[in-house]
């Protein structure tokens, strides 16, 4: 029930630029090579909610796949992608977004989940209930602004 | 017993290196089970043909912690066989209208010994694949008159585990020639597809990125030769069809139900990389 008022608060909301909500997944520009330069929230993004977000489970969990050295107070990071560490140094922070945002414009087939993504999925479940997910009930993983935040967090790694 | 130690001298070794992100202690990749000290299980061995992407398919067991891979080295230590016991005593009760036991046709469990190294296979008098669990419950409702057992229930795990606990140390053997080919080739289908919010196929895990690390968690390569498994992390044994419903929704996708046409044809393709591997129901696993 909460759900469906958050998505009817999101459906109303789309245009959402203006109410500082920022752009639905349709809405995000990739360029050639999957970057995309402007920010998803139209706000600039905060690296400590970026840790918080890199580092807890359904959220972004980044650390379930990828090293950070500067997160080894968390323990188990996992080796399924690259290390992140120097990932500032390799990247822009336009790459970053559109990394984070989806993956595979700018690495084909990547295993890594899409973060600002809802549709066109084969199967897809609600969440982690296994249950088919209906019209609607596909939200990002990573909202606009937690998009940001985490592009904030890895443009702080740097070597 | 020199093995044991420096195994564990290694182990600790590694987690010393390995503290700063937390690993856990990591088996020796080498070692070899033997059950009760006389079934000797193959963990290890040479692709079936048919896998174009894996040259050695590994055992589940290979991937796990080596106090985890200790209990399944015992049948006192392995907890999995309290429910092989009781399994065995249903296969003597008598039951139903009839008043029959599974033991009126089929001597001991013994008697079934290899049974469950060619499941899935074709059934010609049904036309389909048929797991174990399917043939089970064809004993059930056709010869003792009973319901069916609930297909991931604990009734039918049991049994599952009873019958799998008789064939250990055989190889996997499924065959996908013949008519089996249409069911193996969806199995493989669904094998490869990438589902639900995650788009992540079966593949994407366990064939691309066994043996790395998911966060605390290490990848196996999905191997189905040790079901039921007794699993640490809920404390029973659990039936394949409960494990591939898992794995499913963990990609955010919409699961088959167990006994689904899908996951019975996915079972048969990942039987089928196993091919070679021996059975080791049930086994221990996190």
């Amino acid at each position: 029930m909460k759900r469906s008022v958050s998505i009817l608060i999101a459906v109303l909301a789309t245009g959402g630029i203006a109410l500082g909500q920022g752009m639905s997944p349709a809405d995000v520009s990739y360029d050639e090579y999957g970057a995309v330069e402007v920010s998803l929230s139209g706000q600039p993004g905060n690296a400590e909610a970026g840790e918080k977000i890199m580092t807890t489970r359904g959220k972004g969990n980044c650390i379930a796949c990828h090293q950070v050295d500067a997160l080894a107070e968390y323990p188990f990071h996992g080796e399924v992608g690259p290390p992140l560490n120097g990932v500032a140094d390799r990247y822009t922070e336009a790459d970053l977004r559109g990394i984070v945002a989806n993956a595979k414009m700018t690495f084909e087939g990547s295993i890594m989940p899409a973060f600002f993504k809802n549709s066109g999925y084969i199967r897809p479940g609600i969440a982690y209930t296994g249950k088919a997910a209906g019209p609607g009930d596909l939200f990002p993983i990573l909202t606009a602004q937690e998009i940001e935040d985490v592009v904030a967090y890895l443009l702080t790694l740097k070597e | 017993m020199i093995k044991r130690a420096l195994t564990g001298a290694v182990c600790v070794a590694t987690l010393v290196a390995g503290a700063f992100v937390g690993m856990n202690a990591v088996a020796d990749e080498h070692a070899n089970l033997i059950v009760n000290g006389e079934i000797e299980m193959v963990v290890r061995t040479e692709a079936p043909e048919h896998m174009e992407n894996v040259d050695t398919i590994y055992s589940g067991w290979v991937y796990r912690a080596t106090e985890t891979q200790a209990l399944q080295m015992d049948d006192f230590d392995n907890p999995g066989m309290l429910w092989v016991d009781q399994a065995a005593e249903y296969f003597e009760t008598a039951q139903g209208p009839e008043g029959r036991s599974c033991q009126d046709c089929h001597e001991s469990p013994e008697a079934l010994a290899g049974v469950r190294a060619v499941y899935p296979k074709w059934d010609e008098e049904r036309g389909v694949v048929q797991t174990l669990e399917n043939q089970i419950n064809e004993c059930a409702t056709e010869r003792m008159g009973l319901e069916p057992l609930k297909y991931t229930g604990s009734e039918m795990v049991n049994m599952s585990a009873l019958l799998a606990s008789v064939s250990r140390g055989m190889p996997i053997n499924v065959a996908i020639d013949g008519p089996a080919r249409e069911t193996w080739e969806l199995g493989k289908e669904l094998y490869y597809q990438r589902t639900g919010q995650l788009e992540l196929s079966c593949a994407n895990c366990h064939e691309d990125n066994y043996g790395n690390r998911i966060r605390s968690d290490m990848l196996s390569q999905g191997q189905i030769n040790g079901f039921p498994v007794y699993r640490l992390k809920n404390a029973k044994l659990n039936a394949v069809h409960s494990r591939f419903k898992g794995c499913v929704r963990d990609t955010r996708a919409q699961t088959y139900a167990p006994g689904s046409a899908e996951f019975v044809a996915l079972e048969l393709y990942l039987a089928s990389r196993g091919n070679g591997l021996s059975v080791e129901g049930p086994s221990v696993r996190n």
